[in-house]
């Protein structure tokens, strides 16, 4: 008896197609489409491959990456979050608000700013959770708000809508050693914000993979029901999740702020959804339950060196919204390609 | 906790893991379940037959803690207990696989067969996933319910319904069970996949385990039950040894004997 189990069991592992699994790596599909944007952008400039040319897409995917890190924790927990973008604003204004208008020290605004992040994320993540409603809306409704009061509130102090006169504020030069710094070699220029990039996703992808927490996140997004039947603290887990994102929020908008010394009141605002196409570009399914931090980073990757490249090529710049639709729909194909293969049969 | 209930085991295995006397249900004026006697023993499967709306569920929420008994006495290892809450049963070694089984389709097996409670170890913020014993655990776990996966990374999703069922048996065991309450396991699946799922509840069965196995299929009760249970509109229609009743009984019994005797008749003329 226990023979034919047997035997039923390895003739089931053997036919899976070793390319298959391959490919139900979530980061797969990102991967071989970012080498493909190298070489292209690579081959069709000449500027592309130069250390500066790498410094510039370097950089601009950092930004976008950390944020699409955070995004994809959050999309794999099963919930998303709309405020994102707006978020990186308003920390960078308070902090711009407190440390110009105020004259508070800045290490204590860049504290209250971070302080105040996590509390706005931990809202969405309360309301989501405690009415049930699906966080698509709730965050919508915080990004509304955020974008409202970054404008408003701005004018109303400052009379302008943007910062002024941040570098002459002191102790901006010890902060941007932490946000701002430039590490040169030769005409290759590594920023701050590569590295927090980098060791974020580092970070983020330990979490997911060998912590308990990670565990959690992959349940909560899967399937929440049962994950709370197992005994996982499902609120507890969703909220941190949120608060993560509000907490990368806060970190772009440092990132930011400290490197030119200057914030708008628009800033941010549309580019959560670059976030959320980062995310899924790099294998996070929209349902929740799967996804990779280092396949956002990568989404991100695609996106900075496109940005960059289609700049570096002297097209027309409107072509990156068309790549970056494209890229989205693709990404979703092969995701959707993923999960039959992954079977999730009931 | 699973040392203790398995020593308990040793020490008298004559006295069964559970024993249920003259156990009812009121749920306000109406009676849920009235005047039930049962019991088990280790490596032993109950089986308890009825029709919907005859008293299962209430009979299952009750074992499982998630509900306590209006009358009656209900004793584990022979002490009188009285369930507070589902985690009181668990304590006490009694599991409840659901039919939803509580998995989550996308994680791997061993990180099903861990969630919630998984291993960890290293200090502070360096504590993570005792990956490589969650694997070792989870794979040698399941070759005791007779699944032998090469690989237990792969998604609990690819497993057929049988063989997760089977996973969610071999965790609760794992965790201490030492009765585990199966709710319909068979119900929603083929014949074929339902086979499967009755050769891992003998495999728990000659492991040692008690079993409580709630069907309303004589057919997939007959083979593997030791005892059986019926029950019709919340009452006991009795608890039978298997030497004591045949399978056409048992069907008989189960189905309100002789309304289906009439139907049978009916049918049989009208297909004439």
């Amino acid at each position: 008896m226990s023979a034919a189990t047997l035997t039923a069991a390895d003739e089931r592992v053997v036919r899976t197609n070793p390319l298959v699994v391959l490919l139900q790596r979530p980061e797969i599909g990102a991967a071989v489409a970012a080498l493909a944007i190298f070489i292209l952008f690579s081959s069709l400039t000449q500027a592309f491959l130069t250390p500066a040319g790498v410094s510039t897409w370097l950089y601009s995917a950092s930004l976008y990456g950390i944020m699409a890190v955070a995004v994809s924790m959050l999309m794999i927990g099963g919930e998303f979050d709309l405020s994102t973008g707006a978020m990186t604003g308003t920390s960078g204004l308070m902090v711009g608000v407190m440390a110009t208008h105020y004259e508070i020290n800045v290490w204590l605004a860049v504290t209250i700013a971070l302080a105040a992040s996590l509390g706005i994320g931990a809202w969405n993540g309360w309301i989501t959770m405690k009415t049930g409603l699906p966080s698509f809306i709730v965050t919508l409704s915080t990004f509304f708000i955020l974008q409202g009061i970054n404008l408003a509130v701005t004018k109303l102090i400052t009379g302008t809508v943007a910062i002024q006169g941040m570098s002459d504020v002191p102790g901006f030069e010890q902060v941007k050693v932490i946000f701002g710094s430039v590490i040169r070699f030769g005409d290759f220029s590594l920023r701050a914000s590569v590295l927090w990039w980098i060791a974020l996703t580092a970070v983020a992808t330990w979490v997911l993979l060998r912590t308990r927490a990670g565990n959690w996140v992959f349940a909560v997004g899967g399937q929440s029901h049962s994950a709370r039947q197992v005994g996982v603290p499902v609120v507890r887990t969703k909220i941190f999740l949120f608060m993560g994102t509000a907490g990368a929020g806060w970190l772009v908008g440092m990132l930011s702020l400290f490197d030119v010394g200057t914030v708008q009141a628009t800033t941010g605002i549309g580019q959560e959804f670059i976030y959320i196409i980062c995310a899924v570009v790099g294998g996070c399914l929209l349902t929740g339950g799967y996804g990779s931090a280092i396949g956002a980073a990568i989404g991100a990757l695609i996106y900075g060196m496109a940005l960059q490249g289609i700049v570096f090529a002297q097209w027309d710049n409107n072509w990156l919204k068309a790549f970056l639709g494209a890229m989205l729909l693709l990404a979703v194909l092969v995701n959707l390609y993923v999960r039959r293969q992954a079977g999730v049969r009931s | 906790m699973s040392e203790d209930t398995a020593q308990a085991t040793e020490l008298d295995p004559g006295v069964p893991i559970l024993a249920m006397t003259q156990i009812a249900k009121h749920y306000g004026s109406s009676i849920a379940l009235q005047d039930v006697d049962a019991h088990i023993h280790a490596g032993e499967v109950l089986c308890v037959l009825g029709d919907n709306g005859a008293g299962k569920s209430t009979f299952i929420k009750i074992i499982a803690g998630a509900h306590q008994q209006t009358e009656g006495t209900l004793a584990v290892y022979g002490h009188n207990r009285r369930f507070a809450s589902p985690r009181d049963a668990l304590d006490a070694g009694i599991a409840t696989v659901y039919q939803d089984l509580a998995v989550v389709p996308l994680m791997s097996v061993w990180r099903n067969f861990f969630l919630g409670s998984e291993i960890t170890r290293g200090w502070g913020p360096f504590r993570r996933l005792d990956v490589a014993a969650m694997k070792r655990i989870a794979k040698d776990e399941l070759k005791k319910m007779g699944i032998d996966l090469r690989d237990v990374d792969q998604p609990i999703g690819t497993l057929s319904g049988g063989e997760r069922q089977s996973v969610a048996i071999a965790r609760s065991v794992y965790f201490g069970a030492k009765l585990v309450i199966l709710d319909e396991p068979t119900s929603a699946l083929g014949v074929k996949q339902a086979g499967v799922v009755l050769r891992y509840i003998a495999q728990a069965r000659d492991a040692g385990l008690g079993v409580i196995f709630i069907t309303h299929n004589p057919h997939h009760a007959y083979p593997v039950g030791d005892r059986f249970l019926i029950l019709n509109r919340g009452k006991s229609l009795g608890l039978h040894e298997k030497a004591d009743i045949s399978i056409a009984e048992l069907t008989a019994l189960m189905s309100g004997g002789a309304e289906l005797a009439s139907l049978a008749h009916e049918l049989e003329r009208a297909s004439t």
